[in-house]
């Protein structure tokens, strides 16, 4: 639970957030027509004549749409509604061909759910749920620009009629923090499902906040809703900014007016779009064109069997099953990838050494990729080769000195840790008359020692096992140079 | 054959067939004719390549032994169809020169089946009214003249009055028409023509200009009943464009007419009897009953309780839909468009709407917009959608006792231009009979029955069963083989 109060002139006062995600569909397909839904093409070059609302189209729902809508519902274990319906929100822009927008206000896909959120990864305690209001589907706009001609504005239709998920929150979030916990929370379900790709810097996820302030325990205040912001930072950014804001206006005497707002990244502030007086009157009506959606109980078994493990359930099981700490299991479960990653590798080791595996891939793996400016996704290093590495050095290979030299060699040339071993013969030594050998040369040459630490100066004894790893190039085996060098100084 | 243009679609297609004459001649027929016919403003643009092109095809399919359902028959389209590289306008000066790269699906099955196309025909803009006065290229006139030795000016009706004229006049066997309130059925009615208005997702409206999406259905208008029956056979199919389209095969309609209908039940609703209506419109209902019951038919009176309320309900619905289907028409990718001078965004839909559309059209998207504005919307639209939900069950109702419904098509004969085109609610009333069967989404046929005491059309209707075209088609039969509608209108034109 967060404690979290903006402290004013009259006292201390709370925030409420609710937050109105909007997550783009993976699908190759627009909601209703058959366009490509690729990022980044020409402007244009991805427009059906259903998008470009030509006289007489008609939209035609993609069904693979309703399908990861209802996967999202069910990975947030919301109710599904198996009779739901499309509206028309009608309003005039230049970048809505139709005129109106193909949504659902009356009756949305998925009704309500919950999320839990952790504020802090180590601990459980810190756990909260944030409720889920609904789920509706709906169409995206095209994109104006602004900036390619003196006087007139450019459409670009290729987002007109992509299909978007409007993930709807209760207000339950009260800090900053907690909508920002929300937010990485929901986008690591939304990949995990695989029902959207979470990028919010290519416009995939970006949300609507609504805050409101009030004296902790009064009712609810007005809230803003300031929208289109796309990055978790900015949404944290836009309720800090817009709280204060508040807390201002009402402690000297205004009051805060029901409206919608933009965030600018620039100044991190927000600034008035339009009021509850001059909102437009958007005329939903069910759309005639289209047939409710009717969901069939085998669709929803469908669904169902083939949502992955959740990263909630992943993280128990990691900690019960796998015997992980409670923070490895939360940094490797965050993401879908690095869970994927990490099973990968123990698909290879074997899971009795998963708590070993953890510690290596958060500490030394991340370590490397962070330096080298990498992601999991272009790690230099499989997670085949990691196994293979991890391995040589549970059967004794390679000492943990000789398994970093190799780990370093894996990130420079991508070979396999068993070449790097073979060809540069890095094998760690346990051949006991081989070590014998070196250490007779050593104890040999260093005479005058040998009697300092025979007369008692024991702290002699790391010296000699400098000496002979230095020798042997560090390959001999620790403890078995350790209980020879024990043997030979008697 | 002394005059190719005196025949209608089976008659084309069976003489293409047997060698009486080629389609190349029956194309050149009807082209002449197109252009005679100049006069009644039927056609908005004349496509008479696509016609001659169509028969050429006819032709050499006779001879390679591969003709089609539609070989040889040259068409006329409602401009409200979409068809690929010809001007299509619905009839308003929004989509003037608007040239569609697809083709709508009725059409283009048309096509498919060997028709050809004579042009594209005049209409109500965006099939909005019930004369065709409201189209931007002018109205529609009527063929028929009253025989009081005037030369009024005859409304053919709307918003297919194009279609239904040049039918008529003999300038097309057959052409396409729509009907979202009564637009296929009071211009044939008018024009002492046939026209059937399928079951509500018969015919794919990919491609169909909208107006009422939820009311929208095209169908053929011909001189006969078989005639209908041929051509809504190649209209009709599931199109997996239109999610409102009916996924059930195409029923062979043509092969299995008959007038054979007794033992049928033929209701007579009694709350279409209606005050106000002239009693030769009471008098040719009585003689429907009678030809029904010499058919063989068994007549039954019975009571379609909320029919008063339809007009108002189809008034609300269908500018609600429309008010939302002509928001695209807002000058920034197609049509018109009209940008002031350093205006903005507003000031170019403002100005490209104010011109684009006209009086009519600007009226219904008003009284849609308020309907659904915040505030109005439960009393008016959602009020509306529980009163249709009433009269499709009143129909529901009816159709437990009997097999179909006989009633007028429309209140009066053909009215003269202008006569009500300055009171709304007085054109409005034009949809009074054939509002309901659009509501519930039936089959509804209009057949003509006779001529009144000025001369001029009148015609019956015939209402069945979702699904059940081939009923109403075969007591339409029976209706035609007893009513022997043989007038013509004498050519003025």
């Amino acid at each position: 639970m967060s404690n979290y109060r903006i402290q004013g002139a009259t006292g201390e006062w709370e925030v409420v957030i609710g937050l109105e995600v909007h997550a783009q569909v993976t699908s190759a397909a627009k909601l209703f027509s058959g366009a490509s839904t690729e990022f980044g093409a020409e402007p244009n070059s991805q427009v059906s004549l259903v998008d470009a609302a030509m006289p007489g189209m008609l939209p035609v729902l993609n069904q693979e749409c309703v399908r990861q809508a209802v996967r999202t519902g069910m990975a947030l274990e919301a109710q599904i509604n198996p009779w739901s319906r499309f509206d028309r929100k009608n309003y005039f822009y230049a970048d809505l061909p139709q005129g109106y927008q193909i949504s659902q206000l009356y009756h949305p896909i998925v009704g309500e759910g919950e999320i839990e959120i952790l504020l802090d990864e180590k601990d459980e305690s810190s756990a909260k749920k944030v409720g889920i209001e609904r789920i509706h589907l709906e169409q995206d706009a095209g994109k104006l620009m602004h900036d390619q001609h003196p006087s007139f504005s450019y459409v670009d239709l290729n987002r007109s009629g992509v299909a978007l998920m409007e993930i709807v929150s209760k207000p339950d979030m009260r800090s900053p923090e907690e909508a920002g916990a929300y937010i990485r929370k929901l986008r690591s379900i939304l990949r995990y499902v695989g029902s959207c790709d979470g990028n919010m810097e290519q416009g995939s996820m970006r949300a609507d906040v609504n805050v409101s302030v009030r004296k902790p325990g009064a009712p609810f205040g007005t809230r803003t809703e300031t929208k289109n912001v796309n990055s978790v930072r900015f949404i944290m950014a836009a309720i800090e900014y817009e709280a204060s804001r508040q807390v201002d206006v009402l402690e000297s005497g205004g009051t805060v007016v029901q409206e919608t707002r933009l965030f600018d990244p620039d100044k991190v502030e927000t600034r008035s779009l339009r009021s509850k007086e001059e909102a437009h009157d958007y005329r939903y009506f069910p759309d005639p064109d289209l047939l409710p959606v009717e969901l069939t109980d085998a669709f929803l078994e469908e669904c169902r069997a083939s949502l992955p493990e959740l990263p909630d359930a992943k993280r128990r099981r990691y900690e019960t099953v796998l015997g992980l700490p409670a923070y490895n299991a939360s940094v490797l479960t965050a993401e879908v990838d690095t869970a994927r990653w990490f099973e990968e590798l123990l698909g290879h080791l074997g899971e009795a050494h998963a708590v070993r595996a953890s510690n290596w891939v958060i500490s030394d793996l991340f370590g490397a990729l962070n330096r080298l400016g990498r992601s999991l996704a272009d790690s230099p290093v499989t997670a085949k080769q990691a196994a293979e590495l991890l391995a040589l050095i549970a059967d004794g290979t390679l000492s943990g000195t000789l398994a970093k030299q190799v780990f370093e060699l894996m990130l420079e040339t991508g070979q396999d840790p068993g070449v790097i071993v073979e060809e540069r013969g890095l094998k760690q030594t346990s051949d006991t008359g081989a070590i014998e050998k070196v250490i007779a040369d050593v104890l040999a040459a260093n005479q005058d020692k040998v009697s300092e630490y025979r007369g008692g100066k024991d702290k002699l004894f790391g010296f000699f096992v400098g000496q002979t790893m230095k020798a042997m190039a560090g390959k001999g085996n620790p403890a078995v140079v350790n209980e020879l060098l024990k043997k030979a100084l008697g | 054959m002394s005059d190719l243009t005196q025949l209608g679609v089976a008659a084309i297609r069976d003489g293409v067939r047997d060698g009486a004459f080629s389609a190349r001649e029956i194309a050149e027929a009807f082209i002449a004719q197109v252009e005679k016919g100049r006069a009644l403003n039927a056609f908005v643009i004349e496509t008479p390549e696509h016609a001659l092109a169509a028969a050429d095809a006819a032709d050499a399919a006779r001879a390679a032994g591969a003709l089609k359902p539609l070989s040889g028959v040259p068409l006329g389209i409602k401009d409200l169809f979409a068809t690929k590289g010809y001007q299509t306008t619905a009839g308003s000066h929004m989509l003037e020169g608007f040239k569609p790269v697809y083709e709508s699906t009725v059409s283009g099955n048309l096509f498919a089946a060997g028709a050809g196309m004579l042009g594209k025909l005049n209409m109500d803009e965006f099939a909005m009214g019930s004369s065709n006065e409201t189209s931007f290229f002018g109205n529609v006139l009527s063929p028929w003249r009253r025989n009081d030795g005037g030369n009024a000016a005859l409304t053919p009706g709307g918003s297919s009055g194009g279609s239904a004229s040049a039918v008529a006049a003999r300038l097309a066997p057959g052409v396409t028409g729509t009907d979202t309130g009564g637009s296929i059925r009071q211009p044939a009615a008018f024009t002492g023509i046939s026209g059937i208005k399928p079951t509500y997702g018969r015919c794919s409206r990919f491609g169909m200009v909208a107006f009422a999406s939820s009311l929208d259905q095209a169908g053929p208008m011909a001189h006969d009943v078989r005639d209908c029956a041929i051509m809504l056979e190649a209209m009709a199919g599931f199109d997996p464009k239109d999610s409102t389209s009916l996924d059930l095969p195409v029923p062979n309609w043509e092969a299995n007419l008959s007038s054979d209908i007794r033992g049928k039940r033929i209701g007579i609703p009694r709350e279409y009897r209606i005050d106000g209506v002239p009693a030769e419109i009471d008098q040719v209902w009585e003689q429907g009953i009678a030809w029904m019951r010499d058919a063989g038919a068994e007549i039954v009176e019975v009571s379609l309780p909320h029919t008063r309320y339809a007009l108002p309900t189809y008034y609300i619905i269908a500018p609600a839909e429309a008010s939302s289907n002509l928001a695209r028409y807002d000058g920034v990718r197609y049509g018109q468009r009209v940008a002031p001078e350093n205006g903005n965004l507003t000031d170019m839909y403002e100005a490209t709407r104010a011109a684009g559309f006209g009086a009519e059209v600007k009226r219904r998207i008003m009284i849609g917009t308020y309907v659904l504005s915040a505030g109005f919307y439960d009393a008016y639209f959602n009020q509306a959608q529980k009163v249709r939900a009433l009269i499709a069950r009143d129909f529901e109702q009816a159709f437990d006792k009997v097999d179909l419904l006989l009633t007028p098509t429309a209140p009066s004969a053909a009215f003269g231009l202008g006569e009500k085109t300055a009171d709304p609610i007085a054109m409005y009333l034009n949809d009074v009979f054939a509002g309901p069967a659009s509501l519930a989404g039936l089959p509804a046929m209009a057949v003509p029955a006779g001529l009144d005491s000025q001369g001029l059309p009148l015609g019956l209707q015939l209402i069945g069963r979702a699904l059940d075209e081939q009923g109403v088609l075969n007591a339409a039969l029976a209706f035609e083989e007893r009513a022997g509608f043989t007038a013509r209108p004498e050519a003025w034109w």
